[in-house]
């Protein structure tokens, strides 16, 4: 095959076939192209002002790697005049997450920005190695995500930003509207194609990423010699994931424009979503302050569930009744700090 | 003909290496003409050997074709994997999923894996399904 010159500068020789659109380009025009496009996702939502703090969930990977290094480079192009910070979640996997906190740890230093690391440790009292040896492997995905978004927003407040941007990409937002639509839960379908969401007393949480392919980002991230971490969860048995996340590729192999098909099938149900808006109403978590749609947010039901041995409580209706039987929560329990996030909270003791 | 194998770089990244006792980097040797069926029979042992490139095997002539990227996946697959060869191919390709790059190119712009392989290639399969 003869090497095809870019559709793009029609100078140098192509070296991507584009899966939105089919063109091929060469490494310059798809450097430029990419940043541009991620640019117009950020000016079109009117994601960010002048002056605001900006922390990028960090996790090692490639989407949050690549994130970064765009974030930045959009920043000084473009003069966002934002503040930038890495905020990294650490679960307290040994073997995983310590590897890949190390990846980031170097782009603080490549990218010349603050690092915040909080840990599941230091703020639940739990590292997620204790908490599968307490509940093994069966649920530990819903210890792990109701952890991680809690810390996430802890974290964002103290380093007292305005905004949280994730690198959910566009096959991640596809695979979770299929999954949405597959468990027939239509309040999240809507909401998990926002670029933006923002809760009553939550930090913004945005996703720039949101029309990237992931082809394209790891591509960005070859070419351009990103150095990120790539291992799979060691407890991640997120079997349901795998499948949709099959099931898309298999549908992208035929069809690349499906991953973007499909976003628009989940934003074309947001609006039908807003005419029965019948959603629990937000309160705050009587125990740490965070926002939660009952008198306890999941993170301290999951969490008195581990305590006292009952870490079902959160997972089924039976187990929840049963612990809430079995009277209430004792005193001496450990429990989350509470939640202000207007202000910066203080650090936590970890109880032994 | 100057000769009749050819010596290519592989690499594998984003978590793929895992599959390949955790090695990014591999060189390896083929034959100039691979079985059409991209069996291994024959060629298992042929980067020493003088075996011409229409071998027979007994009496039966093996059909032969150039070596294309195709045959390497199937090479790799059989040679240098270790552990769930599911994760590495399906239906006679790449999982969906793993990009390839053929000399820093997107394979799609050329040829996939019908793509004849040269002396000196360089192929790079990274795996696009570990982490964000
Ligand atoms: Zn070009
Ligand atoms: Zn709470």
């Amino acid at each position: 095959m003869a090497p095809a010159s870019c559709a793009l500068c029609k100078m140098s020789k192509a070296i991507l076939k584009r899966p939105k659109t089919g063109q091929q380009i060469c490494k310059d025009c798809f450097f430029y192209v990419f940043e541009t496009e991620v640019h117009h996702t950020i000016t079109t939502a009117k994601l960010f002002k002048q002056g605001d703090k900006v922390a990028i969930g960090a996790s090692g990977g490639k989407d949050s790697t690549v994130l970064a290094h765009v974030m930045k480079t959009l920043n000084d192009r473009y003069q966002y005049g934002l503040e930038l910070f890495l905020l990294s979640i650490d679960e307290g996997i040994t073997g995983y997450r310590d590897d890949s906190l190390e990846t980031v740890k170097r782009n603080q230093q490549q990218y010349d920005m603050p690092l915040k690391i909080l840990s599941y440790d230091e703020l639940y009292g739990w590292t997620m190695d204790a908490i599968v040896s307490q509940i093994g492997k069966k649920n530990n995905c819903t210890f792990c995500g109701v952890f991680r978004r809690q810390a996430l927003d802890r974290g964002a407040a103290m380093l007292d930003v305005d905004h949280i941007v994730t690198g959910h990409n566009a096959d991640d937002i596809a695979e979770t509207v299929l999954m949405n639509i597959m468990r027939g839960d239509i309040a999240r379908l809507g909401r998990c194609t926002m670029i933006c969401t923002q809760g009553e007393d939550t930090i913004k949480r945005s996703k720039p990423f949101k029309y990237a392919y992931e082809k394209e980002i790891v591509m960005y991230a070859y070419f351009k010699k990103l150095d990120y971490f790539s291992t799979e969860c060691i407890y991640s048995p997120d079997a349901y994931r795998g499948h949709a996340r099959a099931f898309l590729k298999d549908l992208e192999a035929a069809r690349p424009s499906a991953i973007i098909d499909i976003i628009h099938s989940g934003e074309a149900f947001e609006v039908r979503e807003e005419v029965k808006a019948a959603q629990k109403t937000q309160q705050t978590c009587i125990r740490c302050g965070y926002m939660s749609s009952n008198e306890l947010c999941k993170a301290c039901t999951l969490l008195e569930g581990l305590e006292r041995g009952m870490a079902n409580s959160a997972i089924t209706e039976r187990a929840r009744k049963k612990m809430e039987a079995s009277g209430p929560a004792p005193n001496n329990m450990r429990s989350i700090p509470f939640f202000q996030s207007s202000q910066p909270i203080l650090a936590v003791e970890a109880p032994s | 003909m100057a000769s009749d194998t050819l010596s290519l770089k592989i690499e594998f990244g984003g978590g793929l290496e895992l599959l390949f006792s955790n090695i990014r980097s591999h060189k390896i040797t083929l034959p100039h003409l691979v079985p059409i069926d991209n069996s291994m029979d024959g060629t298992s042992h042929v980067p020493s050997s003088s075996t011409p490139p229409s071998a027979t095997d007994g009496d039966k002539p093996i059909k032969t074709k150039p070596a294309d990227v195709t045959y390497l996946m199937h090479y790799l697959r059989d040679n240098l994997l270790k552990e769930r060869a599911e994760l590495f191919m399906e239906n006679g390709t790449v999982r969906p999923g793993i990009l390839v790059l053929i000399n820093d190119t997107d394979w799609e712009l050329e040829g996939e894996g019908e793509y004849e392989l040269k002396d000196g290639d360089e192929i790079v399969f990274i795996s696009t399904l570990h982490g964000g």
